[in-house]
C-alpha cells in the first residue's frame, strides 16, 4: 500500500495475489464478501494484486495466488503461465477456474458459429475454440470448486495456507450436508430431479433447503455414480435432452468427464 | 509503458482498477487537443446469447445471473420478466413485492460496494479500501455492515448473495415467512442510520466540475422509483424538459448495438445519439418518486431536488445532476431509499398462497427491462411452442454507457492537459476516476484499465513519460 501506515504491519506477511481470466467476479467478489474478516485478512496477508479491490498492483512473486476464470483466449494461454511462475502456492476458485464455467458450454459447439451470433464482426475477437480450466495448462495446487465458490470454504483455503496445512474441504456430495441439515429429500418428497447425490458439497445443500433439486453449481463430488442417478431423473419427468442440458451448465466439462469414465472416483478434489 | 517517435507518442498504462472486469483506455493526443478516447473492453467474450439457444424456457434466469457475481439479482430479474412476457404471464401482488425486496438487497450491497470499496478511496487520495480502512476505519466499517445488511437480504430470499438460487420463473422456489422477515426489519432499522451517515459523509467529498452531455435513459413506474419494472423513459440533453417514453418491446429499434473494432463489447446508442442510464439518469427520471426521507438526505448532501416533472406534484425547482463524480451522491441517496423501501415491503409483507405462478411455455417473444445498479438491463427472447429458446438478445448497461463514458473521458483529459497535466501517473489516475465514476460492470458488457495514450507533440510543449 502507497498510503501512510499509522499501524505499521510485520514486514514479512505472505503476498497475496488475484487474478482473474474469463469469469463474472463472483468468486474474487466472495473475498470482499467477507466483510467480518477482510481487514482481518488483509492484517494477516499483503493484498500484493487484486486488481478490483486495489489500485495497488505489485509484481509478482506471490506467496498465495487466487486465480478465478476460465483459459478462452490466446492471450490467457500466455498470462496463466506467466502467473504460474509467479506463484508459490496457486490456489483455482469456483467453476470456470476448476472445470472451464458456463463459458465451456461452447467446447462441443462450433465457435465460428457463435462468435457469428453474438458479433456483427467476428474477425475483431481473438478467442480460443474452447474454455477450460486452468489445470489444464499449468499445475495447480489446489482446487475450490463452487458457482460461485462457499465463502466459508474460501476462509478455510485461506486459513489453512497460513497455517500451513491442506485445507479441511471434503469431497462428498451434496446429499451428506443436506442430511445433516435435516432437509426432507425433495426427490423422495416430491419427485423433483436433483443432482444432490453427484453433486461436490460446499454449499451447505442450499438448493433442497430451498426446496428445489441441486443444479450442480459445485460441479462433481469426489465418488460419483451418475449411471446410478440418470434413471430417478427420468423417472422424474426428465427426457434423454433434459438430463443432457441438467449436467451441461456451469461444469459441463467436469460432468461430461464422469459421464465418460462412468462411476468411480473422478479426481475432483484438488492435488496437494 | 512509453513509446515515441519524433512526431508521435503512445503512453501505454497497464490495467484500470477497481472496477468490475477488464479493460484498456486508448488515448489520441494531438497538439495538446484530446482526439480520441477509447475504452478498450478485453474481456473475453462468453457467448451467452448463443448458447442459451435450445435451452428450456425456466432456464436464463439461472444461466444469465452468471454473466455478473456484482449484479445476478439483476440479470434474473430482466430475464424472468423477459420469459414471463413471452409467456403471457404477469406476476404481482406479494410475489412482485418480494421481487423487489431480493431487488432492494442487491442495490444495498452493489451500490454500498461501490461507494465505499471502489469509489470512495478516490475522493480520499486512497488506492484501495485497506488503505482508506487505515485512515477513515469508522466509515469503512460502517460500508461493509451496510453491504452485509444488503447480502443478508438477498441471502434470506435468494440462498446465499452472489447467484441466488430461489428465483424461478413465476416467483421463488420457497417464499420466506413473516416470522423470518423479522429479523431482517431489525437489521435494516439499524442499516437507516448508516445509510444517512453515508449520504452526509459522501456529501463532504470534493467534486471537481464536469457535465456529462448524454441523454438520459431510465425505467419509469408510475407512483413509484422504478427498479424492478417500467417504461423506457428519454430524457435528451437538449432538451432537459421533456420526456418520451417508448414501449419496451420496440426497445431494440431505439438502442441499437454496433461493434466497433477496438472492444469485446458492443457499443450501443439511443435513437442515434450518445446515451447514460443508471443512478444520474434515475434521479433525473424517477428522482421525485424517492421518499421525503431519502430527499431530505439529497438536499442536505448538496444534491438538491431532483427535477419535478410537469404535472407530477414537484416542487418545481429540481434539476438533474449531469456532473459524473456526484454519481457517487445519488448511489449513497438510492441505498437510503432501498432499506427504507426494504422495511416498507417487510411491513406490508403476507405470505402469498402460492410460491410462484405457473408459467406455462409457449411460443412467442418476450421483453423484460430491469435497473440494475449500474443502470438499465434489458433482455430479449424468442421461444419455440416447446418453450426452447431460439433467439436472445441482452443489452448491458455498460455496453449503453461506453459511449457517454468515453465522451467523459475525452472531456476530463482535455481539461487535465490544459491544466499541464502531463505525467502518466497523473493522466492515468483522471482516467480512471472518470471510469469509476459510471461503476462500469465489465464482465456485464463483453462481459480493466490499460491505458495507452498517443500523442502528436504540437505546441503545448514536450510531453514527457
Ligand atoms: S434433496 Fe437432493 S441433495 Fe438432498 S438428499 Fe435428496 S437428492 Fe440429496
Ligand atoms: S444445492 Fe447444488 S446447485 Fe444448489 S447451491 Fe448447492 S451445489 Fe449449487
Amino acid at each position: 500500500m502507497t498510503t501512510p501506515d499509522a499501524h505499521p504491519q510485520p514486514a514479512a506477511r505472505p503476498r497475496l495475489g488475484v487474478f482473474k481470466f474469463a469469469s463474472c467476479d463472483g468468486c474474487q467478489l466472495t473475498l470482499l464478501d467477507c466483510e467480518d474478516e477482510l481487514l482481518g485478512i488483509a492484517a494477516e496477508l499483503e493484498i500484493a494484486h487484486f486488481a478490483e479491490a486495489s489500485s495497488d498492483a505489485a509484481p509478482g512473486p506471490y506467496d498465495l495466488v487466487l486465480v478465478e476464470g476460465s483459459i478462452s483466449t490466446p492471450e490467457h494461454l500466455d498470462r496463466i503461465r506467466r502467473v504460474r511462475a509467479d506463484s508459490r502456492h496457486l490456489v483455482t476458485i469456483g467453476a470456470c477456474a476448476t472445470a472451464g464455467g458456463v463459458q465451456a458450454l461452447r467446447n462441443h459447439a462450433d465457435v465460428d458459429e457463435y462468435l457469428a451470433t453474438v458479433y456483427a464482426r467476428p474477425d475483431y475477437i481473438a478467442t480460443l475454440a474452447t474454455s477450460t480450466p486452468v489445470s489444464a495448462h499449468v499445475p495447480v495446487d489446489f482446487e475450490l470448486r463452487g458457482c460461485p465458490i462457499d465463502r466459508g470454504q474460501l476462509l478455510e483455503v485461506i486459513t489453512a495456507f497460513l497455517a500451513g496445512r491442506r485445507p479441511g474441504i471434503p469431497n462428498h456430495s451434496v446429499c451428506f450436508a443436506c442430511k445433516r441439515r435435516g432437509n426432507v429429500c425433495v426427490t423422495v418428497a416430491h419427485g423433483t430431479p436433483c443432482l444432490g447425490p453427484v453433486t461436490h458439497a460446499g454449499c451447505g445443500a442450499l438448493c433442497p433447503t430451498y426446496g428445489r433439486g441441486c443444479y450442480g453449481c459445485f460441479g462433481p463430488a469426489g465418488t460419483t455414480n451418475l449411471p446410478a442417478l440418470v434413471p430417478l431423473l427420468h423417472r422424474d419427468g426428465m427426457s434423454e435432452e433434459d438430463v443432457g442440458r441438467f449436467l451441461h451448465t456451469f461444469n459441463t466439462a467436469a460432468f461430461a468427464a464422469v459421464e465418460e469414465q462412468g462411476p468411480g472416483v473422478t479426481g475432483a478434489e484438488g492435488a496437494e | 509503458m512509453t513509446e515515441s517517435t519524433p512526431r508521435s507518442r503512445t503512453l501505454r498504462i497497464p490495467a484500470l482498477t477497481r472496477v468490475e472486469g477488464e479493460t484498456a483506455l486508448h488515448l489520441r493526443i494531438h497538439d495538446g487537443t484530446v482526439l480520441e478516447t477509447r475504452l478498450a473492453i478485453y474481456e473475453p467474450p462468453r457467448f451467452f446469447e448463443a448458447f442459451l439457444r435450445g435451452r428450456a424456457h425456466t432456464e436464463p434466469p439461472d444461466l444469465t445471473s452468471r454473466i455478473c457475481g456484482i449484479c445476478p439479482v439483476a440479470y434474473q430479474m430482466s430475464a424472468c420478466r423477459a420469459v414471463e412476457d413471452a409467456c403471457g404471464v404477469a406476476v404481482g401482488g406479494q410475489l412482485a413485492a418480494l421481487r423487489r425486496l431480493l431487488y432492494c438487497g442487491e442495490w444495498i450491497e452493489s451500490q454500498t460496494l461501490h461507494i465505499h470499496l471502489l469509489h470512495a478511496p478516490d475522493f480520499l487520495g486512497h488506492d484501495d479500501v485497506i488503505g482508506l480502512s487505515r485512515a477513515h476505519r469508522g466509515h469503512v466499517e460502517r460500508g461493509l455492515r451496510l453491504k452485509q445488511t444488503g447480502n443478508a437480504v438477498v441471502e434470506l430470499l435468494g440462498g446465499r448473495a452472489i447467484h441466488p438460487v430461489n428465483v424461478r420463473l413465476g416467483g421463488f422456489h420457497r417464499t420466506p415467512t413473516a416470522a423470518e422477515l423479522r429479523p431482517l426489519a431489525v437489521r435494516l432499522r439499524g442499516a437507516l442510520d448508516d445509510a444517512w451517515d453515508t449520504v452526509r459523509w459522501v456529501g463532504g467529498f470534493d467534486f471537481p466540475d464536469a457535465e456529462c452531455d448524454a441523454d438520459f435513459l431510465a425505467l419509469a413506474e408510475a407512483g413509484t422509483y422504478a427498479i424492478e419494472s417500467g417504461v423506457p423513459t428519454v430524457i435528451r440533453y437538449d432538451e432537459p424538459f421533456t420526456r418520451r417514453t417508448f414501449p419496451l418491446r420496440d426497445f431494440c429499434d431505439h438502442v441499437a448495438e454496433a461493434q466497433v473494432p477496438h472492444s469485446t463489447a458492443l457499443h450501443s446508442r439511443l435513437d442515434g445519439r450518445r446515451h447514460l442510464t443508471g443512478s444520474l439518469a434515475r434521479w433525473a427520471v424517477s428522482g421525485h418518486l424517492l421518499s421525503p426521507t431519502a430527499l431530505e438526505a439529497a438536499r442536505e448532501a448538496g444534491l438538491g431536488d431532483p427535477p419535478a416533472p410537469p404535472g407530477a406534484g414537484g416542487t418545481g425547482r429540481g434539476s438533474a445532476c449531469r456532473n459524473p463524480y456526484r454519481s457517487i451522491l445519488v448511489r449513497a441517496v438510492e441505498v437510503l431509499y432501498a432499506v427504507e423501501e426494504a422495511l416498507r415491503i417487510i411491513g406490508a409483507y403476507e405470505p402469498p398462497p402460492h410460491p410462484y405462478v405457473e408459467v406455462p411455455a409457449r411460443a412467442g417473444t418476450g421483453h423484460g427491462a430491469t435497473e440494475a445498479p449500474r443502470g438499465l438491463l434489458y433482455h430479449r427472447y424468442a421461444l419455440d411452442d416447446g418453450g426452447r429458446v431460439t433467439d436472445a438478445r441482452l443489452v448491458p448497461p455498460t455496453a449503453q454507457n461506453q459511449g457517454a463514458i468515453e465522451e467523459d473521458l475525452r472531456r476530463i483529459v482535455q481539461s487535465g492537459v490544459d491544466r499541464g497535466e502531463e505525467s502518466e501517473a497523473g493522466l492515468t489516475r483522471l482516467c480512471e476516476r472518470a471510469v469509476r465514476n459510471h461503476d462500469p460492470c465489465i464482465s456485464c458488457s463483453a462481459h480493466f484499465l490499460e491505458l495507452d495514450i498517443e500523442r502528436t507533440p504540437g505546441s503545448g510543449g514536450p510531453a514527457e513519460g
